[in-house]
């Protein structure tokens, strides 16, 4: 068993779990705001004010009596993802890629009978997924499909792309991509892969799985130094965007690159993880700091990205 | 910026804190509740006997008793004596214990018990009004030798107690002058020192004190000199003029006049027996809070049944800290915020083993009834509800079990929170389905430690003492859990988790 001695990861600059609580989400965050991103009905309802685009939501079931609804609207349907609105960390999110007859067929490849759709439909609404319990509504949208230079690097589930924004700045982003490990989920404390980005370029910086530096895809076996993700200072702008339609001061936007509908937003989370630190090889708390003293901010989301990508870019 | 804000939050919680520790210090030494378990107090027990012969007529008898004796406090008072009225009257200032019977006959023999804490700050004797010297006529030819003594005596001092030293050694057979010698011819020294301190202006009294020595029978008193020095009554060895009670002496007589007087009897006498007893100090200062007025601040005035219930509430706060440790400064992963806690208030009353064998073999069988359950497509609030039934079912069927089998610690099962552990089940199963069974070892594991931890904290005999007799001291526990709200430091788990930063730096 290995230890890192605090003042090292004084000396990277490493953001803990305590300090982003205290000085972070508790100061930046107002309480209000929380369940506009709690919630991803009310999510994809408030940015699409600000031209920020989600999947398109092809059905919300609100009571269980609204169930047998679902079996109607999924006959047509060859792909489509069931959230809970007020999940989190990815629980509770089925994909359905594709069809065999009745069967639906999972992103893992796994058949499952329409019942089983049902049954994660009940037991979304009965509130196992949600923050507190509470009784929840699911929703239904379009399936994502990747870009295939990205879609390459996965294993199963799609590739997104989480982006901290504090106070409307984009200060440090990475790739995440689905593993077996991670059951086609993004989330890496599932196992899923984080490849830092640069915020500068866009390109990718170092790869962690399970908290551990890689260099291959475990799955794929692809190299994951070169990626390099299109339009980058496009996605930087519309991922701070969303600063001014929650008001969030630190959060975390999760994105997408639709191969139809170009970069998409997943989701946001008022509470984002501190392993991004760990893909990108360094700290939080620099960058933290540079925006909390800026004395003037920058008004447009454009500018910000600007900004951030002027600054934050790791080739200096 | 972050500093400045934080002034008058830091400033609270130390007030907090020293509030706490302040109103805990200031019960232990005004209230003498023991910082410590098992704490023994000495207390001594005093019984005084009283023998006369009664002639047949109605008795009488009055004993005068200690009100405040320098140096000791009164615990308890009884009297034994069979077939007597007895009542305890107030009078001209001083105490008495009076027994009165119509008929009496023969030898008679009456107990007075008491029982003396000693506590150096009790009692002093301030009078509230001054004392004044009594008027003493003297003859001649003493009233000349009086005159000598006290102006040799006056001479060489400065003040009442220096007056009275010096008259003692004048008064001294070995010192005796011509003067003095013509006047202690005549009476006792005692009475005469007295008499001479009145006429030279400083009132003076005689006491009788009993000198404390454990397991002693038939001691008599030893006579004492006390003189009013303006502020309080001194007391003073008229033999050897020190200054002061000995140790271990319990003034029985201050004041009044006699000590006993007997109606109706003859051949009266009145003898102690002295026994050094010890009594836990909690139980001394439980008897003491009824009479001091901070008495009402303290549980001891709640009945039994809610004390104990305050017993074991007062216990969760520290397993609240316990847990907010655990999870700030270390880093532990438990299922349940608060549900470590829980599972240790039910170790608590079941025992570390047997609790431990419990709860993991409900939790074990409910986890596999659990996944039948899963199959059945049930709604949520009905699943839950189905395994609490299940989990009754089972702490059922492993008390019987257990009881059958000869293990009485299985019926400790029923202590669990069943709602709980229900709870926890079904958490625990979505966990498994979820993020596979090493996440549930992992929190399992993690919440069993903590558990454990709160439960050793909780059941350690100090902090069930302190917690419940000092429950002040829960302002402390709540400082430190504020305090422990604004830690931004690394856990020590993350010191472990950013381990592979080391490439970076």
């Amino acid at each position: 068993m290995e230890w890192i001695s605090p003042r090292t990861l004084n000396r990277l600059g490493m953001l803990n779990m305590n300090r982003r609580n205290v000085d972070y989400i508790s100061r930046y965050n107002d309480r209000t705001s929380y369940p506009l991103v709690d919630n991803k009905l009310k999510t994809k309802l408030v940015v699409a004010e600000y031209g920020v685009k989600t999947p398109k939501l092809l059905q919300v079931v609100r009571q269980q009596h609204e169930i047998p609804h679902f079996r109607e609207m999924a006959e047509d349907l060859t792909g489509f993802a069931i959230k809970p609105a007020k999940g989190s960390g990815g629980k509770g999110i089925t994909v359905i890629t594709g069809r065999d007859g009745d069967e639906f067929i999972k992103a893992s490849g796994a058949r499952v009978p329409a019942a089983y759709l049902e049954r994660h439909l009940s037991n979304i609404l009965a509130g196992l997924y949600s923050l507190a319990g509470t009784p929840d509504v699911a929703i239904v949208e379009n399936l994502v499909e990747s870009t295939p230079e990205l879609a390459k690097y996965s294993h199963q589930g799609v590739p997104d792309i989480r982006i901290i924004i504090f106070q409307g700045y984009p200060i440090m982003a990475m790739l995440r991509l689905a593993t077996t490990a991670s059951d086609g989920k993004a989330n890496l404390h599932q196992g899923a892969v984080g490849v830092g980005l640069d915020i500068g370029t866009g390109k990718s910086l170092n790869a962690v799985q399970f908290n551990r530096p890689i260099t291959l895809h475990p799955d794929t076996g692809l190299a994951l130094e070169n990626i390099d993700i299109a339009d980058w200072e496009e996605m930087l702008a519309m991922a701070s965007r969303c600063y001014e339609a929650t008001g969030l001061g630190y959060m975390g936007v999760d994105l997408v690159v639709d191969i139809n509908d170009g970069p998409l937003l997943l989701e946001l989370n008022a509470r984002p993880g501190l392993a991004i630190q760990m893909a990108n090889g360094r700290g939080l708390l620099p960058r933290l700091r540079a925006i909390e003293s800026l004395k003037r901010h920058h008004f447009t989301p454009e500018q910000r990205a600007r900004f951030a990508i002027e600054n934050f870019s790791s080739q200096q | 910026m972050t500093s400045r804000s934080r002034i008058p939050f830091f400033t609270a919680i130390v007030l907090l804190i020293l509030a706490g520790t302040a109103l805990a210090i200031w019960r232990h030494v005004e209230l003498g509740i023991p910082w410590l378990t098992g704490e023994e107090r000495p207390v001594w027990m005093v019984e005084a006997r009283i023998d006369f012969n009664a002639a047949n007529e109605p008795v009488l008898a009055s004993l005068n008793i200690p009100e405040q004796s320098p140096g000791f406090r009164i615990l308890s008072e009884q009297a034994a004596s069979p077939g007597y009225g007895f009542s305890i009257v107030e009078k001209e200032g001083s105490r008495r214990a009076e027994w009165s019977k119509r008929n009496v006959v023969g030898p008679q023999t009456l107990y007075f018990k008491t029982q003396f804490i000693p506590d150096p700050n009790a009692n002093r004797d301030r009078p509230r009004r001054a004392p004044k010297p009594i008027s003493v006529f003297w003859e001649e030819p003493q009233a000349t030798a009086v005159r000598e003594i006290l102006m040799q005596a006056e001479e060489r001092s400065s003040t009442p107690e220096s007056m009275t030293r010096e008259l003692i050694r004048l008064m001294q057979p070995d010192t005796q002058a011509q003067n003095t010698t013509l006047l202690v011819s005549g009476a006792n020294q005692l009475d005469l020192l007295v008499r001479m301190l009145n006429h030279a202006g400083i009132p003076a009294r005689t006491a009788d004190g009993l000198k404390l020595e454990d397991a002693r029978r038939r001691q008599g008193l030893t006579p004492f000199l006390q003189i009013y020095n303006g502020d309080e009554w001194l007391t003073f060895d008229p033999k050897s003029g020190e200054q002061g009670l000995p140790e271990d002496t319990l003034l029985w007589r201050q004041g009044a006049a006699s000590l006993l007087d007997v109606v109706g009897g003859d051949d009266s006498s009145v003898s102690f027996s002295i026994l050094r007893q010890t009594i836990p100090a909690l139980q001394l200062a439980a008897m003491q809070s009824e009479e001091n007025g901070f008495g009402f601040l303290s549980l001891y005035q709640l009945p039994v049944e809610e004390q104990s219930m305050f017993r074991m509430l007062l216990l969760l706060p520290l397993g609240a800290l316990m847990v907010a440790f655990m999870r700030i400064v270390i880093g532990i992963r438990t299922s349940g915020t608060f549900m470590p806690v829980l599972i240790a208030v039910a170790f608590v009353q079941t025992n570390l083993l047997p609790g431990l064998i419990a709860f993991t073999s409900v939790v074990a069988i409910g986890l596999l009834m659990r996944g039948y359950l899963s199959s059945l497509n049930l709604l949520l609030v009905s699943r839950i509800s189905a395994l609490i039934i299940l989990v009754i079912f089972i702490t059922a069927g492993l008390s019987i079990v257990g009881y059958q089998m000869g293990f009485n610690t299985g019926m400790t099962v029923t202590f669990f929170p069943m709602v709980i552990i229900a709870w926890t089940i079904e958490r625990m199963s979505i966990l498994w389905e979820e993020e596979g069974a090493h996440e549930v070892v992992v929190q399992g594991a993690g919440s069993l430690f903590v558990a454990v931890c709160a439960f050793l904290v909780m059941d350690a005999p100090l902090s069930r003492h302190l917690t419940f007799n000092f429950p002040e001291l829960h302002f402390v526990v709540l400082g430190l859990i504020l305090l422990m709200g604004q830690y931004t430091g690394y856990k020590l788990s993350e010191l472990r988790r950013f381990n592979p930063m080391k490439a970076y730096d």
